[in-house]
């Protein structure tokens, strides 16, 4: 008969321990964030799809070596370069990748030894056609420059 | 003679309008509150603070086709959701909101408004057997079982009331708790009965409106993880619009009948602005409370609500009776 009334108690009790909690959780701040209309900063790790470092003048500081392309184990860089007239250096003219087969391991990004590609921070990625994601790099550094 | 049928034609009119927009709006309300709970914001985008989300909703679910299963019992397949709403209507009939805001009062309002309450396991029943789907089935065969478990405390506790008011008369029994706030049913001692168990009564009574009107922690009906959606897997359109709606006609007519037996109707404390709006303000604290709960706790299992019900509100409130019956004779 007791132990009848202490569980009725005890149970009641805990019922109003509960209601109290979420009590105070209706007037904390909300902690979500209204994704299209918020967005939150990128932390400084995230890795998105690789992207071309530039340098002061705004052009790709890449030496077109070819070791990024190489380090790739699924074959998603196809880079290019020419000597121009009177330079000394190569200079990039395509720099090809191909987001669908990337696992973004970063051997690219680690073989590169002239920090010529990063990663990025862009995760707006939705799209309904494979071409999409044949990512001409140069031209988004060009996109980005302007 | 054309003044009466008018008043009812107005009646009926005010009581669908205030049902339809209570329905639309504790969804939102619900919807915030669910929110707020679990810090969110809830609805915001459609109008301030998200209030066109419930238009918006209902025109979305009007503008769906209505598909009948093949197999289904049509008659009764299009009765039930009708017979969710419609007893929920007709309970705003008989509810004083204060002296003079009532459609008709009668001298049995709080047996009618119980006779209409038990119609609504009813439409559940229908819902589950025409839809010719099994989880169905067994959702309407648990909610009937709820129903049967939970209306007897409930009506044991009403029983309490109307023996200490002395009447079936919702206007009588407020009229009894309007002298002062110590007078409510709810608070013992100096009230009507000097009945020290009437806050507990209150307590069996809100458990059993919680369960009655299947809500959380009590929803076994519409089990989302065992039953697909229940008794209204089968409901598109605005059938399942009006079980959504009488679900939450329902909720306010547990919540009315909640403080009109036991927070004194519309009367006021210490004499402050007397009027309708004391009824308005206990009420709405009580439907938040109805959601604040359904956001708290986790559904029960099917033996622990029949345990609760058979095993502590019924011998509980069969004592509380006798007792309420005891200090009646005696005082």
């Amino acid at each position: 008969m007791v132990a009848y009334f202490t569980e009725i108690f005890t149970g009641l009790m805990s019922l109003f321990i509960g209601m109290g909690i979420t009590f105070k959780e209706f007037f904390k701040p909300t902690v979500t964030v209204s994704y299209p209309y918020e967005t939150l900063t990128m932390s400084a790790r995230y890795r998105g799809h690789i992207e071309l470092v530039e340098n002061e003048e705004g052009n790709s500081q890449c030496v077109v070596c070819g070791l990024c392309e190489k380090a790739c184990p699924s074959d998603c860089i196809t880079l290019a370069g020419e000597k121009p007239e009177g330079g000394k250096k190569k200079v990039l003219t395509k720099y090809m990748l191909d987001f669908t087969k990337c696992s973004l391991c970063g051997s690219c990004v680690e073989s590169c030894s002239f920090g010529a590609i990063t990663f990025s921070k862009e995760y707006n990625l939705a799209s309904t056609k494979k071409e999409d994601f044949y990512f001409d790099l140069l031209k988004r550094l060009e996109e980005r420059n302007t | 003679m054309r003044l009466t049928l008018l008043n009812v034609i107005v009646a009926v009119v005010l009581a669908i309008a205030f049902a339809a927009l209570n329905a639309a709006y504790l969804v939102w309300a619900e919807r915030r509150g669910a929110a707020r709970i679990q810090r969110r914001p809830g609805p915001n985008i459609n109008g301030p603070f998200g209030l066109l989300q419930p238009p918006l909703d209902g025109i979305k679910l009007m503008a769906k086709q209505l598909t009948i299963p093949g197999g289904a019992d049509k008659i009764m397949f299009i009765t039930a959701p009708v017979l969710a709403m419609f007893p929920a209507i007709m309970s705003f009939v008989t509810i004083p909101f204060s002296d003079t805001i009532v459609a008709k009062n009668m001298s049995v309002g709080v047996l009618m408004i119980f006779a209409f309450a038990s119609m609504g396991s009813m439409s559940l029943l229908f819902a589950g057997w025409s839809s010719r789907n099994k989880y169905s089935m067994m959702s309407s065969v648990r909610a009937v079982s709820q129903a049967v478990a939970y209306e007897i405390p409930m009506l044991i506790t009403t029983i309490t009331v109307v023996m200490i008011a002395g009447s079936t008369d919702l206007m009588e029994i407020v009229h009894q708790q309007s002298r002062s706030i110590l007078h409510w049913n709810i608070f013992p001692l100096l009230g009507n009965s000097h009945n020290l168990l009437m806050p507990f009564s209150f307590l069996i009574f809100f458990i059993c409106t919680l369960a009655e009107t299947n809500r959380a922690p009590f929803d076994l009906g519409e089990a989302e993880s065992e039953l697909v959606a229940g008794f209204h897997t089968e409901y598109g359109s605005m059938g399942f619009g009006l079980f959504f709606m009488g679900e939450y006609a329902n909720i306010v007519i547990g919540s009315c009948m909640t403080t009109i037996l036991f927070l004194g109707g519309w009367s006021c404390p210490f004499g402050l602005f007397p009027g309708v709006w004391w009824f308005i303000l206990k009420l709405y604290l009580l439907i938040a409370t109805f959601i604040w709960i359904r956001w708290t706790f986790p559904r029960t299992t099917i033996y622990g609500l029949l345990n609760l019900s058979w095993k502590i509100l019924i011998p509980l409130s069969l004592f509380n009776l006798l007792f309420t019956a005891g200090l009646i004779k005696v005082f």
